[in-house]
């Protein structure tokens, strides 16, 4: 059982990403993380889906994703070499003083940016893979996170190889 | 320019379409003013749930697309176990829906209901028009997903203003291309060649034939494969009528209820062929024990299905029949397999399924004595239940397409607006439907649509005055303890009287053949009321989560 990040090229149509996750707990397959938005082709969108299990399942969660008519193409990005990224956005209690100077710090070492300092907060932007942001997350935990978004893994193979139409 | 409504019929009509099920409402009025004047036929049945059965009794029968016809919100909503039978079951149907008009939706209006959201997890894909510009291309991607691969229902969502507005005629291309839609049909030649050398070398092969090669239209392929290649050939319960019954290959059925020498087939074999099939637990029983011995086969058109409940040594994905057609011609051909036929015979000897004469009113004689009456002359309908089971041990079935059940769903209910179906399908030979008192009381009201369309339907009810299936298992497995399974006796022939429809109660089994008789020589439709043994039992079964070998109710082991 490991985590399985999956690229799904769909058609972009209304309802086409509820079919998509519908299936997932229909069939009692655990969405991890999702993210979606357009991608190169005008009328497709990208989903990004990290999905639990073995890989039997992860089989037939393709399979049963490949045969809802919107799903162009679906590819397991697992086991290729790819670039994965997410973005979080942190908000945590700082007051003036030392605990802000420590926050800095820390977020310097994690290459995240501060987007916004009130009074007592600080919001800090991070990218990385899942296992950096929950790190930070861990670290930044004592101070008190008010508030904590991500976006979802997204994936993209390395070099020349795509995941594009043609199913 | 023309209104959305006339598209639509067009449209369908441009697809082969001649019958529409339906039922009329407020937001599919402008439809149904334009069937008013269309060559189309329409048949009003009397609750839409029959609508989508019939429309996938005529499709199983014919091998065409069914067409039913609902308003939004109930209307809608009450085809919904209609399309979810046919999904499971893989039969195409376009299931037409009106809505509220688009302005209006999502604001909850009156008879609003998202039935594309509620039927995502049925159909094969469905559709919300947004505009009368895209009907045509619609109905023709419909069909053209209902029908090919794997195939199944389509439901299409018409808002009131889709259908009323207007358009000019939309070019269709001639042939149908959907980028995320690519059925493949041809087998996989290195896999083929895999799969024959694993026959060559096989002492004791089995094919494990399923639904798909009744829809393939396939089963003159089959008998040929199995013949050729000597390989004995269980049927599931949809795969029934693709072999005939007395083909010296054939064990029947196998599973839950299968013959005692098709489960002891599928346990002693070396070889399994599935073809067309999916391992449904009812088949497989134990799936650890199912065919513990063979190296499997699977042929099948949906990758999904390869691997799903089983682990296959050869996948093969494509069409049944072009598969077959390939394993054809390249298989050479082979010598008996002797021992393993033998042995077959021997099982079919002292394994033979039983038919109790006691002078009481067995279900099991009345199957067979209808059996011998229509022989290869008839479409038998089912409901769902030990009238199902039954027919499926007892009848002895000839062609394709002419055994007609709701085997993924077990929709009870389905039997008698699915035989109206049918009977549009195939106007040349008598519809049964073969029920019992239950399930023919989940949509007797279409005793009003056969009455007053003279649909031909002949009614076979088995009636126990218990829900029997869940009966038989409190019986076996709760104690005897019949907890609301029991049904206060209901006059069937009052019923039917009542609607028109002739009728006769049957109480002994010198009466059965006369009723049965009577039927055939009705021209009508005719209501068989058959006071059956009343905890007659579905032997030999598999008790839930057994072995399929380790069979109840059958003979002692030879």
């Amino acid at each position: 059982m490991k985590p399985h990040t999956l690229s799904i090229l769909v058609e972009n149509r209304a309802g086409v990403l509820s079919r998509v996750t519908g299936l997932f707990s229909r069939r009692g397959f655990n969405i991890e993380s999702l993210a979606v938005g357009p991608c190169e082709e005008p009328d497709m969108s990208r989903i990004t889906i990290v999905v639990i299990g073995d890989d039997e399942k992860i089989e037939q969660v393709m399979k049963q994703l490949n045969k809802l008519i919107d799903v162009i193409k679906v590819s397991d990005l697992t086991d290729s070499e790819r670039v994965e990224r997410e973005l979080a956005l942190i908000k945590v209690t700082a007051e003036l003083g030392t605990t802000r100077a420590e926050i800095m710090q820390i977020a310097s070492i994690f290459r995240a940016s501060i987007v916004d300092v009130g009074a007592k907060t600080l919001i800090l932007q991070v990218i990385g893979d899942t296992d950096k942001i929950d790190a930070l997350e861990k670290l930044l935990r004592q101070y008190g996170i008010k508030e904590f978004v991500r976006t979802g893994t997204v994936g993209i193979l390395r070099g020349s190889k795509t995941v594009t139409s043609g199913k | 320019m023309k209104t959305g409504a006339k598209i639509l019929v067009e449209s369908l009509q441009r697809e082969g379409t001649e019958i529409i099920f339906g039922y009329p409402g407020g937001v599919v009025l402008p439809i149904y003013d334009e069937l008013y004047n269309s060559s189309l036929q329409h048949i009003l049945v009397r609750h839409e749930q029959a609508a989508a059965h019939a429309a996938d009794g005529y499709a199983r029968a014919s091998g065409r697309v069914g067409v039913c016809l609902a308003t939004s919100g109930p209307g809608a909503c009450n085809l919904v176990t209609g399309i979810a039978t046919a999904y499971m079951d893989s039969v195409p149907v376009v299931a037409l829906t009106g809505q509220v008009p688009t302005n209006l939706l999502g604001n909850d209006a009156f008879q609003e209901s998202d039935i594309t959201g509620i039927t995502m997890p049925i159909t094969k894909h469905n559709y919300l028009v947004k505009s009368a510009g895209e009907l045509s291309r619609v109905v023709q991607e419909a069909f053209y997903i209902a029908g090919t691969g794997r195939q199944g229902p389509v439901l299409i969502d018409i808002p009131k203003d889709v259908s009323t507005g207007m358009s000019a005629d939309v070019k269709l291309p001639e042939k149908v291309t959907l980028r995320g839609y690519n059925p493949t049909y041809k087998g996989h030649k290195r896999q083929i060649e895999r799969a024959l050398e694993l026959l060559d070398r096989a002492e004791r092969p089995l094919i494990y034939a399923g639904g798909g090669i009744i829809s393939s239209d396939a089963s003159s392929e089959l008998v040929e494969f199995a013949t050729l290649a000597s390989i004995p050939v269980t049927t599931t319960l949809m795969g029934i009528g693709c072999i005939p019954c007395n083909h010296p290959l054939n064990l029947g059925m196998l599973g839950m209820h299968g013959t005692e020498y098709a489960n002891f087939a599928v346990t002693e074999c070396d070889l399994m062929i599935a073809i067309g099939a999916r391992f449904d637990d009812r088949v497989t029983g134990k799936i650890d024990t199912f065919a513990p011995h063979a190296k499997i086969i699977h042929i099948d058109i949906d990758p999904a299905e390869i691997g799903k409940n089983k682990r296959v040594d050869v996948p093969i994905v494509g069409d049944v029949k072009a598969v077959l057609k390939d394993l054809l011609s390249l298989m050479k051909k082979r010598d008996a397999r002797e021992i393993w036929i033998k042995k077959i015979r021997h099982w079919k000897q002292h394994h033979p399924l039983k038919c109790p004469t006691n002078g009481a009113l067995h279900p099991q004689y009345i199957i067979r004595t209808l059996s011998d009456l229509v022989k290869d002359r008839a479409v038998i309908v089912s409901e769902v239940g030990q009238n199902q089971m039954w027919t499926a041990q007892h009848f002895c079935f000839h062609h394709p397409r002419t055994w007609i059940t709701s085997g993924g769903l077990g929709t009870m209910g389905y039997g008698l607006p699915a035989a109206m179906g049918a009977h549009f399908a195939r106007p040349d030979v008598p519809v049964f439907d073969i029920a019992g008192d239950g399930s023919i009381q989940m949509n007797i009201q279409e005793f009003g649509t056969i009455a007053s369309n003279n649909i031909p339907v002949k009614v076979v009810i088995l009636n126990n005055m218990y829900l029997g299936m869940v009966r038989q298992w409190q019986e076996l497995f709760y104690d005897h303890r019949y907890s609301f399974t029991e049904l206060p006796p209901v006059d069937f022939v009052k019923i039917a009287d009542a609607y028109g429809i002739d009728g006769i109660r049957v109480e002994s089994p010198d009466e059965v053949l006369p009723a049965l008789q009577a039927s055939i020589d009705c021209n009508g439709p005719f209501v068989m009321d058959f006071r059956i043994e009343r905890e007659e039992n579905v032997f030999p079964m598999v008790p839930a989560g057994a072995a399929i070998n380790e069979m109840i109710g059958g003979h002692p082991r030879t």
